[in-house]
């Protein structure tokens, strides 16, 4: 600071001479934002839909689950191929939304935690016996088990073998089955939790508080953009935060062709939500938004306001991920610096997001209750 | 001139505001100890986290554990026996200890007014505070007078002062005073409070704060200390710190405020207080009254008034220090506690660490949430001594899991009071070959703006 004495004597010149600071300075149409219509598009616009559209996929998951493991062939095969990618495709517009009900179930994690582990799946086929419920077979359950049974097991001949004549045939449909019904399970608990007055008490708790339902839904927004989608997707298979790449460490590993399109997805689904953009056209915006809320509180930036920087910086995210391969193990063993590069303008935007929107709106980064100065 | 200080320093006036003082203070702090614990921030702050944030200089301070308990009982109830005046010169000097070392554990959680208890519990020892309705004085401890030396409730009434307006000085910014920052980043955010709510979002207010509230600062010890406004500027007290209580998380502090403003009234007032006291006490038949010799006048330690004169001096002067620093004093933050600077900025940061193998060129981030807590991470990221002494630990950490070649640098970006974020740390340096002093810290990026003011 300079230690400008003109500078302090104007100011007690104003002091004397201003009765009102009569403010000439453009900015702040700061009239009370509609917490309430926020909340309000957020969940019957963009979470509720959400939550709808993955119920129905994973009905059809569960039903070609049944075909597939009541008669396996190269046909049902493809069928609940095509289930799990259309089921996963619409969770990652609801994995961000990890509160309420979601978040006591520790939803994300029974549903996505990658990279699954192979052996203990076996180990549990092969001897009949296993428990999803249990905290230590995470890794063993979700798309990414889903993954590994439907894509991780040789050739399709070779898969449809273990399905049919192999010596664990029965144990391997009956954890295939479990796998599909525990994730039904999980995802109509939410569900119905949000339809049967979880929705309620979020649309109306807009104390600005930590249990404030905005404070709530951007710290679990933010927590899953930089922690599931920086680092996991992108992030912990480049080797970001382990000095070597780890390519069995990308979403989807026994697929492999789809990693790349559920980042996409997830992706999209984090600007729609940002834009408050709602789910389908079904649901018509009524945009009210992150978006929206940073607007009316004016904050401007030296030339552009937050909002078009963050905006902006997700279409640079985006444009580095196109340069990418599908394969993102093939992207990562054979050039991990594009990959690298996609990491870094999606961290851009955890700074200004994290550091700039959460100042904006003086929304604490954590739940930490301790007294201020 | 030795005349000029002798009979300042012999100046004799009534022990009833400086009992007072003790009693209602001994009270507060205890209030504050249980709160504390009941919220269970002692497991939260102090046991919680694997890592700790030292102070310059005490790097030294074991880390009791679970013992931090203990250190809060003994504060606790040293409280109690200041309040009541037992054993009042070893209580207070615990009490003085206890709270210190507390503090200093972790400097994570160092707010100004826990700096001003430790202030004016440090001064507290010095002052003859149990002369007068006191055990102490009931069971004939130590001096037992209704007059004190008139300058032991003076230190009080200075450091009061001192508070207000180093606290007011520091608000003449133009962050402050032209931008109304941060208040106009944290007013609309208290949207839900009653009343006041719709108001709050209006930019006149978020003005009319900030002006109130330096005008507020500067002028509020000399109002107090002139005799025909002091019940208003009292008043003043009242509602300006109940406003903050009800605006900010700030606990027990505006209490606190408001109760040791009561210095400033004169013996009548105190005198009725101790009535009322005694009228509780003799409801409970606890009270017992002692005849007092009037002639003898109880001074406390001869060598007190320089104690405390020297410490005055620290106090007036500390505040300063930043003058000596280049660059912008908001941003570098060299020289900012312990200034009374309170509730001056918003800032926020994000500080990603990479360690770096040096001749194999590897490297690899840092997961924070590893070693940090959510709220030390936030102070960490936004504060350079933090971020240097977390880049070493760090590195000892690595060092020890048998990495080679370890270096540490950081890519951390602060917004300030509501400005785009910047990169704020050099993330070329390595910060192991950094060691923290009081010489400039030049590791620090340009802030590249400026702002006006003390």
């Amino acid at each position: 600071m300079k230690k400008n004495i003109t500078f302090i004597l104007i100011i007690l010149l104003a002091f004397v001479s201003a009765c009102g600071v009569d403010d000439t300075s453009d900015i702040q149409p700061t009239d009370s934002y509609d917490r309430s219509a926020l909340l309000v598009n957020w969940a019957d616009n963009i979470i509720i839909p959400g939550y709808a559209n993955f119920s129905q996929k994973l009905t059809a998951l569960e039903v070609a689950s049944e075909d597939f493991t009541q008669s396996p062939s190269a046909i049902s095969l493809d069928g609940i191929r095509n289930s799990w990618l259309d089921a996963n495709i619409a969770f990652q517009k609801i994995s961000m939304f990890e509160i309420g009900r979601a978040q006591t179930l520790n939803y994300r994690n029974r549903l996505n935690v990658y990279p699954t582990n192979s052996q203990e799946i076996e180990g549990y086929i092969s001897a009949n016996s296993w428990n999803l419920e249990l905290p230590s077979t995470i890794d063993a359950q979700g798309f990414s088990a889903l993954d590994y049974l439907l894509y991780g097991l040789g050739t399709d001949q070779e898969l449809l073998e273990k399905f049919t004549t192999g010596p664990n045939a029965s144990s391997y449909k009956m954890y295939l089955l479990d796998l599909v019904t525990t994730m039904q399970n999980l995802t109509s608990e939410v569900f119905s939790d949000w339809n049967n007055g979880y929705r309620a008490s979020y649309i109306t708790n807009i104390s600005s508080s930590a249990s404030g339902s905005v404070d709530q839904t951007v710290n679990a927004f933010l927590f899953y953009y930089e922690k599931a989608l920086r680092a996991g997707k992108v992030g912990i298979p480049a080797g970001v935060f382990s000095g070597s790449p780890l390519p069995q460490n990308v979403e989807s590993y026994y697929n492999q062709t789809v990693s790349k399109l559920l980042l996409t997805q997830a992706l999209n689904a984090t600007v729609d939500f940002f834009n408050g953009k709602g789910f389908s056209s079904e649901y018509q915006s009524n945009g009210f938004s992150l978006n929206s809320y940073l607007e009316a509180l004016g904050s401007e930036k030296n030339d552009a306001s937050l909002q078009t920087l963050i905006n902006n910086q997700f279409q640079v995210a985006f444009s580095k991920i196109e340069l990418l391969n599908d394969n993102f193990i093939q992207q990562i063993t054979n050039d991990n610096t594009k990959m690298l590069e996609a990491y870094d303008e999606l961290q851009r935007n955890v700074i200004l997001m994290k550091v700039d929107m959460l100042q904006a709106l003086s929304i604490d980064v954590n739940y930490v209750d301790a007294d201020g100065d | 001139m030795h005349t000029n200080y002798h009979t300042y320093i012999t100046k004799q006036t009534s022990a009833t505001p400086l009992a007072v003082f003790r009693i209602l203070f001994g009270f507060m702090m205890l209030v504050s100890i249980i709160r504390f614990w009941s919220l269970g921030w002692i497991d939260t702050l102090y046991i919680e986290p694997s890592f700790s944030f030292s102070y310059y200089g005490f790097y030294w301070l074991p880390n009791p554990g679970q013992f931090v308990y203990l250190l809060f009982f003994i504060c606790g109830v040293s409280a109690i026996f200041v309040a009541i005046g037992y054993r009042y010169r070893v209580a207070i000097l615990l009490f003085f200890l206890s709270f210190t070392y507390i503090e200093l554990l972790d400097k994570t959680t160092y707010l100004n007014h826990y700096y001003f208890i430790s202030c004016l519990s440090f001064l507290l020892i010095f002052l003859p505070a149990n002369c007068y309705y006191s055990l102490d004085a009931l069971r004939g401890r130590c001096e037992v007078s209704k007059n004190i030396s008139a300058w032991t409730i003076n230190s009080i009434k200075l450091l009061l002062c001192i508070v207000y307006l180093y606290a007011g000085l520091a608000k003449l910014n133009s962050d402050w005073l032209v931008s109304a920052m941060p208040l106009k980043i944290w007013l609309p955010s208290k949207y839900d409070i009653p009343l006041l709510g719709d108001l709050l979002q209006q930019n006149w207010i978020h003005y009319a704060f900030s002006w109130g509230g330096a005008l507020y600062d500067l002028s509020i010890p000399f109002l107090l200390l002139w005799k025909p406004s002091r019940s208003f500027a009292f008043v003043l007290v009242v509602v300006f710190h109940v406003l903050t209580r009800i605006l900010f998380p700030i606990g027990m502090f505006p209490y606190i405020m408001i109760i040791s403003t009561l210095i400033f009234f004169d013996a009548t007032l105190h005198g009725r207080i101790l009535k009322f006291f005694s009228l509780i006490l003799k409801k409970l038949q606890l009270y017992r009254s002692i005849n007092i010799n009037t002639t003898t006048n109880a001074n406390g330690f001869k060598i007190a008034s320089y104690v405390v004169g020297v410490f005055m001096i620290v106090q007036l002067l500390l505040p300063w220090r930043y003058i000596m620093y280049p660059k912008e004093l908001f941003w570098t933050e060299q020289g900012y506690r312990f200034s009374w600077r309170v509730m001056l900025m918003e800032k926020a940061g994000y500080a990603q660490f990479i360690v770096k193998n040096t001749k194999t060129g590897s490297q690899f981030a840092v997961d924070n949430s590893d070693f940090l807590t959510t709220f030390q991470e936030k102070q960490m990221s936004t504060q350079p001594d933090f971020i240097l002494e977390y880049a070493h630990y760090l590195g000892n950490y690595y060092r020890s899991k048998g990495h080679q070649n370890v270096a540490v640098h950081v890519e951390s970006f602060v917004a300030l009071n509501g400005r785009l974020s910047q990169p704020f740390i050099n993330p070329e340096i390595n910060l192991l070959e950094v060691e923290d002093t009081f010489t400039h810290k030049n590791w620090i990026l340009e802030f590249n703006d400026t702002i006006e003011g003390i």
